[in-house]
């Protein structure tokens, strides 16, 4: 699952624990290594950990069991100080009684930087997110987007090589955050820094991230790039926390190599490529994405075995259509298709053939 | 709004045609006779109970109008000393001393004289028991005439002659017809009396008002008072009876004569007055009385700051007499400490408050709100116990051996005493303040200080501390101006020297009675926190304090 060595990585932790309580771990054995440069996301639901690794590594909190490195030296007992960690917090945490400026000087001053080269680095710092204009200006008179630059520029203006987010776009509505997104990524680019991002919010997470961590339960569940993890989700609950997914429930049937077929609850059987299934009469539950449901018999396969639906609902979404179907015996079977000029409107109440390619199919665990 | 209004030049118009403000009020004024409705209750119980009592309370620092004023209770002389100049060094004349001949009378006759008299103490001692020696000596004046008449006719020591002589025929019927248990008829002068006699007409009048209103006797059973006698003798010598034909004729007419002859017996006013007192003559006296004469005055506030009225203006008093300015910079003083040492003991205890979990922080809240549910006298002579030299510290200090047995501590009836208590006891007015601000002030700040590389002493100096600054300046107003006016702790733990202003106020009002001064020592103590409060607002700003939220 996770990568476990740790010989030349920039970030690792290795073997954390964490309990607040001293009964239940809230960070269960958790190794992880990051190069420098990586953009690397935490995703996961409420309560799942990420948030607390992050303070572990900001130093915020301290690890019960187990090693956290940067760059090689172990910091578990360096406070957050002399981390030098940029950290960008969810609530922006601009100081309010300073101006903009001053807030940016502020992890200079702290450095004892002269005052001419803190001028300097303010300013460069705000013209990074294009606020060259507000210096003068209190955090209470910026927009909430404005104060996202102002601390993302404070944590950058001190030049630190590992910079924390922890979920600094969950307060702005849809159009800034892709916006933001966009700028923040190009920003870690931009300056090559090594990020470590939080966050419960999927579509971020895959649009940003050069990997996901998936964290469910104090674990990492699955920790790739955002392509491996959208296709090739390794359990249940990564198939089904990222993105849209149709989940069916069946036994294994038979078993050869790269494919397998999965005998469904009603007695029918489908294809689908084995993940965490090795034998034969394992319970099974198989994941396929709603966009790779075929329902044109022309463009399946031959040989692929397909199963019976019932059209419930149409809905017209704009640039896709979204096609509500009952298969198996549930009826939250999702197909999604793209508007295209040639693409069928399917009528609710029309019966339907519906198929896929194996290698899109995946039998993951019981869950 | 609609494209219409933007397009008249005139004001915006609601859409039945009616300026957009009107409408606007018309709706509102329900609202706003509601909620009015919904505070009169409070209002008025605030306005009668505490403001007017107040606005009285504070009126009276500068009012000198009452009854016991030269004022109220003198106007005779008040008038007659208005053409006297206090600066030149002579006495007044005659006229002033006749006045005072006859206000000094009836005051005296209606209990009133010894209160002038105090009222004149504050300013000048010894009026007091001038006043009532006078009182008590104006008869000696009206019985050196008063005897002469009688010599002359038993009748003119009779209530009835008198009545005769002086009051109207039907006022004088239904005298004669009045039984006891009856109200007494008004009393009415005769026509042509006053033209007559007009200076015994208008004290004969006096005489009696005060026995039919606040005696309730018959003026045909009361001898006249001392100074009827007189101004009679002073009518007589003045004028011409010799056509008289009223009532008493003959006996008007043998006094008359009685006093032209060269035998009858007169005693110059001033005279008078010398025998009773010598301090009548004193140039100082009388300058006190004309600087004291008017309806309102600036003496009692003059007094509050150590100063007085002199014949060259105003000037502070002697330095042996000066206690208000010290007393003044004392309360000030000590305030400040305490306000001082309240902030100082507050702070690390809010802090905790604010950021321990929420069970022993509630623990600790119920700790610091402990003193609010005990009486404050017992808290304060807890104080007592615990500082007095026989007390439990100085025990404890002696048993460790840190201080002889000889040599205890004093900590009590002084000012560290006063200190201490009032300290411990405004501790939560300075606490739960700065909690209700702390606890608002999220700890990401600090986090987000030191992650940017603060240390723990920096993060707190430069974030922490100044977002709890509102707090610390809502406490110390708070702790401040309760301290300022604080009566009852200070009473008991600071002896001579630990006590405030407050307590020389409750001594004028509830001790020597100078309620003109108690106003005008709380006046100017009110002005004293509202240009402290209004200073702050100028420093700091009173947008910058807060009590939570």
């Amino acid at each position: 699952m996770a990568d476990g060595s740790s010989g030349d990585a920039f970030v690792a932790f290795e073997r954390v624990q964490k309990s607040y309580d001293g009964e239940t771990l809230v960070v269960k054995d958790l190794n992880l290594s990051m190069p420098k440069g990586e953009f690397l996301t935490m995703l996961g639901p409420s309560g799942s950990g990420k948030t607390t690794c992050l303070m572990m590594l900001a130093g915020f909190e301290t690890a019960t069991y187990g090693e956290i490195k940067l760059d090689g030296v172990s910091i578990n007992n360096i406070p957050p100080h002399k981390r030098g960690i940029g950290m960008v917090f969810q609530n922006y945490a601009l100081f309010p009684h300073m101006t903009v400026a001053e807030n940016l000087a502020f992890p200079l001053e702290v450095r004892k930087l002269g005052k001419s080269e803190r001028e300097k680095k303010v300013k460069h710092a705000l013209d990074m997110v294009q606020m060259g204009e507000f210096g003068g200006r209190r955090p209470a008179q910026l927009s909430g987007g404005q104060q996202q630059r102002i601390a993302l520029a404070r944590a950058l203006v001190f030049e630190p090589e590992l910079v924390l987010m922890d979920e600094p776009l969950g307060a702005l509505d849809k159009q800034l955050r892709e916006h933001m997104q966009f700028e923040i990524t190009n920003l870690a680019h931009q300056l090559g820094i090594t990020v470590v991002y939080v966050t419960h919010d999927q579509t971020e997470a895959l649009t940003m991230s050069d990997r996901v961590a998936v964290f469910n339960d104090g674990r990492i569940q699955q920790l790739a790039p955002p392509d491996e993890l959208y296709e090739k989700p390794q359990n249940s609950f990564v198939a089904q926390f990222i993105g849209e997914n149709n989940t069916l429930e069946g036994v294994v049937k038979e078993i050869s190599g790269n494919t397998c077929v999965v005998q469904l609850d009603d007695g029918e059987v489908l294809d689908a490529t084995p993940v965490n299934v090795t034998k034969v009469g394992e319970r099974t539950r198989v994941s396929i994405r709603p966009e790779r449901v075929e329902f044109n018999k022309e463009r399946l396969k031959d040989g692929v075995h397909t199963l019976k639906a019932e059209v419930l609902e149409f809905i017209y979404m704009g640039d896709i259509f979204r096609t509500r179907l009952r298969v198996a015996g549930k009826d939250d079977f999702v197909i999604k298709t793209r508007n295209a000029p040639d693409q069928v409107r399917l009528e609710p109440g029309s019966q339907i053939e519906i198929g896929w390619l194996p290698e899109d199919c995946r039998a993951l665990d019981a869950g | 709004m609609t494209d219409t209004t933007q397009e008249t030049s005139g004001p915006m118009l609601a859409a039945d045609g009616t300026p957009l403000k009107r409408s606007l009020a018309k709706a509102l004024r329900a609202q706003k006779l509601r909620a009015l409705a919904l505070i009169a209750p409070l209002l008025l119980f605030v306005l009668i109970t505490f403001i007017a009592p107040i606005a009285d309370m504070l009126f009276r620092s500068v009012d000198d109008s009452q009854q016991g004023t030269v004022h109220g209770t003198m106007p005779l002389t008040a008038e007659a000393l208005k053409d006297w100049d206090s600066s030149t060094g002579e006495l007044p004349d005659n006229a002033v001393f006749d006045a005072v001949y006859t206000d000094i009378f009836v005051a005296a006759e209606n209990k009133l004289h010894t209160r002038v008299g105090s009222r004149l103490n504050y300013e000048r001692t010894g009026s007091s028991s001038l006043f009532r020696k006078t009182g008590r000596g104006l008869d000696d004046i009206g019985e050196v005439y008063q005897d002469q008449f009688e010599d002359l006719d038993p009748d003119w020591d009779e209530g009835t002659p008198w009545a005769e002589l002086m009051g109207s025929p039907d006022w004088l019927t239904s005298m004669q017809g009045w039984e006891d248990g009856q109200p007494l008829p008004p009393f009415e002068l005769r026509d042509g009396v006053a033209d007559l006699l007009p200076r015994t007409a208008a004290i004969y009048r006096v005489f009696a008002d005060f026995q039919i209103e606040e005696e309730e006797k018959s003026l045909l059973d009361e001898e006249p008072w001392s100074i009827v006698h007189t101004r009679l003798y002073e009518d007589l010598r003045d004028g011409d009876f010799s056509t008289y034909a009223g009532p008493r004729a003959d006996m008007v007419k043998a006094a008359d004569a009685l006093v032209d002859t060269a035998e009858f017996e007169t005693i110059a006013l001033k005279d008078g007055f010398e025998a009773i007192d010598e301090d009548w003559l004193d140039i100082g006296l009388w300058q006190t009385i004309k600087a004291y004469s008017t309806s309102y005055t600036a003496g009692y506030f003059l007094n509050a700051v150590d100063m007085q009225k002199t014949p060259e203006g105003v000037a502070l008093r002697d330095e042996n007499q000066r206690i208000y300015g010290l007393l003044f910079k004392r309360t000030m003083f000590m305030s400040m400490v305490i306000t001082f040492s309240c902030i100082m003991l507050a702070y690390p205890v809010a802090y905790l408050l604010a950021n321990l979990p929420m069970r022993t922080a509630n623990l600790l809240m119920i700790l610091v709100l402990l003193p609010f549910w005990t009486s404050l006298l017992v808290r304060t002579s807890a104080w007592k116990v615990m500082l007095q030299q026989q007390g439990v510290i100085n025990d404890v200090l002696v048993w460790i051996g840190i201080v002889g047995d000889d040599a205890r501590l004093v900590m009590i009836n002084n000012q560290l005493g006063t200190i201490i208590a009032m300290t411990h006891i405004l501790l939560p007015f300075m606490i739960l303040p700065m909690y209700s601000v702390m606890s608002t002030i999220p700890p990401y700040y600090v986090r987000a200080a030191k992650s940017l590389g603060a240390t723990n002493w920096t993060s707190f100096w430069r974030v922490y501390f100044p977002q709890s600054v509102p707090g610390i300046g809502a406490g110390s107003i708070l702790v401040f101006i309760l301290a300022i006016g604080y009566y009852i702790t200070p009473e008991i733990v600071g002896g001579n020297t630990g006590t405030f202003i407050s307590n020389r106020i409750a001594y004028h009002i509830s001790s020597s009675l100078n309620w003109g001064l108690a106003a005008a020592l709380g006046s100017i103590l009110l002005a004293a926190v509202l240009i402290l409060y209004w200073a702050y607002d100028r420093i700091v700003g009173i947008d910058n304090v807060k009590l939570g939220g």
